[in-house]
C-alpha cells in the first residue's frame, strides 16, 4: 500500500558490498515524509553515501525495497528518475562546458525540452549568482563557484525531491549562505530535501527532522528539536557525539 | 532525438577544447603519413632512378677484368669509381666511408689468366664431348679467384642479395664470352665475329613487369598508395587518445554517476560519441587522402591514385572508424585512469599496426607472425584498402575483411556495455 505523505520509504532494505568491505545494511528501515528537509548525518564510514547511493539507483540493494513517492527504485524506470534530483559530493559535471551548456546537456537528458531548458537556466544562473560567468569553462572556477554549477544540474527538473551529498564542503560563507537559502527556497516550494553533511551547525539551521547512522544501523531518527530535548543536549553536534563516541574513525 | 542532439553537441564541444587530441589526431598522422612516405620513395627512387655508388678496385690488367667493369656499368643499378689498383683493403674501406659509397669491388690481380685458362679447359671438355679433338695441353685450372664485395653495413639485406645477383650475372657473362671464343677459335681457326657473338650473348628473352589487378588496371602502385591508406588507418585507431581518455574523465568525475540518476538510457551517450568520433575518423580519411591527392604532388611525392570504387572507399573508411572508436570506448570503460587508457591505448595500437602489417608488409613476416595477423583488426581495414587502392578491388571483393570486420566492433561494443554494466555505471 502507498503512503502518499511519504517522499522515501526504505524497508527491511539488506546491502553488503563485493566480499564485505565497506558498510553493511541489514534490514534498515526509515521514513521521509513529503516537504521535509532531512538530514541524514554519521561519521565517516557509517553509510551515509552508501543509503544515499541505493536511493538514487546507483547502488542495487540485496533485500528489502526503496521507493521514492511510492515508486520502487529497483525498477531503474524514467518516472523515479523525473521524481529526484542528485547533487553529488564530486564535481559531477562536465569541466570542459560552460555552465549553459552543462545545463543545456544535462537539461535535456533530464527530460527538458528547448525552451524549459532556456527558462530554467536563466533562473538558475541568476539565483546562484553565474550569471557573469555563463559562458566560461567551468574547470577556471573557484570550487564554491563549481558546487553551485553543480547543484544548479541536480534542481534543472525541478524534482520533487532533492538529495545532496555534501553540497557545501570546501565553500566559503558567503557560497554557503547562498546554497542554505537557495536549498531552503525550494523547500518551501514544496521540495523534499535529503541532505548530509558533516557541518552539523550548518545542518541544525537547515533540517528540521534528522537521522543518525553508524555502521549500517540508524541509531536515532525524528524531528532535531525532539532528539536534543530527549538526550538533554543542547546541539547536533553533542548529540553526535553522544551517541557515536569521540574515537577516530578511519574509513578505508 | 534532442536528448541525442544535445549530446551530440555535448560531445562535439568536449572534443573541440581537447586541443592535446586534437594534436594526435590530425597533426600527428599527417606528419607520419608525409615523412614516412618522402623515405620509402627515397629508397624507392634510390634503386630504381638513382644509381648505387660502387668503388672498383682492379688488380688485373687483362681484358677480362675490363669487360667485367663494362658489364657491371651495363647492368644500369651502379654508378662506377674506380680505384688505384695498389689500393689496400684498409684503404679501400676508408674509401667506402669518404667516398659516401655503399660497396667496393676487388677484382683479383690474375683474373684475366684465370679466366682465359677457365675458358680453355671448359672449351676443351665441350670439344671433347662433341667427338672434337682438344688441345691435350690444357690442364684444369681450378676456379677463379672470387672478386671480393665489401659493403656498409647499413646496406639492406635485400638490396645487397640483388647486387651480388647483378654482379654474378656480369661474372657469368664474361665467362661466357671468353669460352664462346676460346671454342670458336679452337673449331674454325679464326675469332669469333663481333656480330655474332654480340646476337649470341645479348640476344636475351626480355623481361616486361606487369603489376595484376583484379580489373586489370595496369596503372603501377606507388608508395602513396601503400602509406596513405596504412597511416590513415592508424590515425583513426589513435582516436583512443582522445575518446578513451573521454570516457575516462567522465567515469572519475563522476558525470556517469549523475547521468545514471537521469531518465535517459546511456545507449544515447554511446551512440553520440560513435557518430561524433566517427565522424572524426572520417575527417582523418578525408585530410589524409587529400594530402595524397594534392599536397604529395606539390612536394615531389608520388599522388595518391584513388580507387575506381569510391562507394567502397566510403564503406571501407566508415568501418573502419567505427571499429576505431568502438576500441576505443572499450579500453576506456576498463581505464581506471588517463594514464593507464593513453599508455595501454597506445601501445597496443602500435602493436596492432605491427602485426596488422602496417609497419612491415605481411609478406614479410614469418608464417607464425602471419597467422598472428590475420587476428589483428588493422590487418582487414589494410587489406580491404589494399584491394581498392592497389587491385582496384571494389566492395564485393572485399567482403571477406569486412564481415570480420564487423563482428570485432560488436565485440567491442558488447564488451564496452558488459564493462559499464559491472563497474555498475549504467
Amino acid at each position: 500500500m502507498v503512503d502518499d505523505a511519504l517522499a522515501v520509504n526504505v524497508e527491511n532494505l539488506g546491502f553488503h558490498y563485493p566480499g564485505n568491505d565497506g558498510v553493511t545494511f541489514s534490514g534498515l528501515n526509515l521514513k521521509v515524509n513529503k516537504g521535509e528537509r532531512f538530514g541524514l548525518f554519521g561519521p565517516n564510514g557509517a553509510g551515509k553515501t552508501t543509503l544515499l547511493s541505493l536511493m538514487t539507483g546507483l547502488l542495487n540493494a540485496d533485500q528489502g525495497s526503496i521507493k521514492l513517492l511510492g515508486l520502487d527504485v529497483s525498477k531503474h524506470s524514467n518516472a523515479v528518475n523525473r521524481s529526484f534530483g542528485f547533487v553529488p559530493q564530486d564535481f559531477s559535471f562536465y569541466q570542459e562546458l560552460s555552465p549553459v551548456e552543462n545545463l543545456e546537456f544535462f537539461g535535456a537528458w533530464a527530460g527538458l525540452s528547448k525552451n524549459q531548458i532556456k527558462i530554467k537556466t536563466d533562473e538558475l544562473l541568476q539565483i546562484l549568482g553565474l550569471e557573469d560567468v555563463r559562458h566560461k569553462q567551468v574547470d577556471k572556477f573557484s570550487g564554491g563557484m563549481k558546487r553551485r554549477v553543480n547543484l544548479a544540474i541536480g534542481v534543472i527538473h525541478n524534482p520533487q525531491i532533492l538529495i545532496l551529498d555534501e553540497p557545501t564542503v570546501g565553500v566559503d560563507v558567503q557560497t554557503r549562505h547562498a546554497i542554505i537559502s537557495y536549498l531552503m527556497e525550494l523547500n518551501k516550494n514544496g521540495t523534499t530535501l535529503i541532505y548530509t553533511s558533516h557541518q552539523l551547525i550548518e545542518a541544525e539551521g537547515l533540517c528540521n527532522v534528522a537521522a543518525l547512522i553508524d555502521s549500517g544501523e540508524i541509531i536515532a531518527n525524528g524531528n532535531i528539536d525532539k532528539l536534543l530535548e530527549e538526550h538533554k543536549q543542547e546541539d547536533l553536534e553533542q548529540l553526535f557525539l553522544e551517541l557515536t563516541g569521540k574515537e577516530y574513525r578511519n574509513d578505508v | 532525438m534532442f536528448k541525442l542532439w544535445a549530446s551530440i553537441k555535448k560531445d562535439v564541444r568536449v572534443l573541440w577544447r581537447d586541443g592535446v587530441g586534437l594534436a594526435l589526431m590530425f597533426i600527428m598522422p599527417v606528419v607520419l603519413v608525409v615523412v614516412i612516405t618522402d623515405i620509402q620513395n627515397s629508397t624507392f627512387e634510390l634503386i630504381n632512378k638513382n644509381k648505387l655508388p660502387v668503388l672498383i678496385c682492379n688488380r688485373d690488367t687483362g681484358a677480362s677484368s675490363k669487360q667485367l667493369i663494362e658489364a657491371i656499368k651495363k647492368v644500369g643499378m651502379f654508378s662506377v669509381d674506380n680505384l688505384p689498383k695498389n689500393q689496400d683493403e684498409k684503404t679501400i674501406a676508408d674509401s667506402l666511408k669518404k667516398k659516401d659509397a655503399l660497396m667496393s669491388i676487388i677484382i683479383p690481380a690474375d683474373f684475366t689468366r684465370k679466366v682465359m685458362a677457365k675458358s680453355k679447359t671448359t672449351a676443351g671438355k665441350a670439344l671433347t664431348s662433341f667427338g672434337l679433338q682438344a688441345d691435350s695441353a690444357q690442364k684444369d685450372v681450378g676456379d677463379v679467384d672470387p672478386l671480393v664485395l665489401y659493403y656498409n653495413p647499413v646496406l639492406q639485406e635485400s638490396l645487397r642479395l640483388s647486387v651480388k645477383g647483378a654482379l654474378q650475372s656480369a661474372l657469368q657473362l664474361v665467362e661466357s664470352r671468353q669460352t664462346l671464343r676460346t671454342l670458336y677459335f679452337d673449331i674454325n681457326d679464326k675469332p669469333l665475329p663481333e656480330k655474332l657473338e654480340g646476337e649470341m650473348l645479348n640476344n636475351k628473352a626480355t623481361i616486361t613487369d606487369v603489376p595484376v589487378s583484379i580489373n586489370g588496371s595496369l596503372k603501377p602502385p606507388n608508395s602513396a598508395q601503400h602509406n596513405v591508406p596504412a597511416w590513415t588507418i592508424f590515425a583513426m585507431f589513435f582516436v583512443i587518445m582522445s575518446l578513451g581518455g573521454s570516457v575516462v574523465r567522465e567515469k572519475t568525475s563522476g558525470s556517469y554517476i549523475r547521468l545514471k540518476t537521469l531518465p535517459t538510457s546511456y545507449l544515447v551517450g554511446m551512440l553520440s560519441k560513435q557518430i561524433v568520433y566517427v565522424g572524426v575518423t572520417i575527417l582523418q580519411a578525408i585530410v589524409i587522402f587529400s594530402l595524397g591527392l594534392w599536397l604529395f604532388p606539390a612536394i615531389n611525392l608520388p599522388a595518391l591514385n584513388l580507387p575506381h570504387d569510391v562507394f567502397g572507399l566510403f564503406v571501407v573508411t566508415i568501418l573502419t572508424g567505427w571499429c576505431a572508436v568502438s576500441y576505443a570506448i572499450c579500453v576506456g570503460v576498463f581505464a581506471e585512469t588517463h594514464q593507464q587508457n593513453n599508455g595501454f591505448g597506445a601501445i597496443s595500437i602500435v602493436i596492432l599496426a605491427a602485426i596488422g602489417g602496417l609497419m612491415v608488409p605481411t609478406f614479410t613476416m614469418d608464417t607464425s607472425l602471419k597467422t598472428i595477423a590475420n587476428f589483428s583488426p588493422m590487418h582487414w581495414c589494410l587489406q580491404a584498402y589494399y584491394d581498392l587502392f592497389l587491385e582496384n578491388s571494389n566492395l564485393g571483393n572485399i567482403i571477406g575483411y569486412l564481415i570480420p570486420l564487423v563482428i570485432i566492433t560488436l565485440v567491442f561494443q558488447l564488451v564496452a556495455i558488459w564493462g559499464l554494466k559491472r563497474k555498475n555505471l549504467i
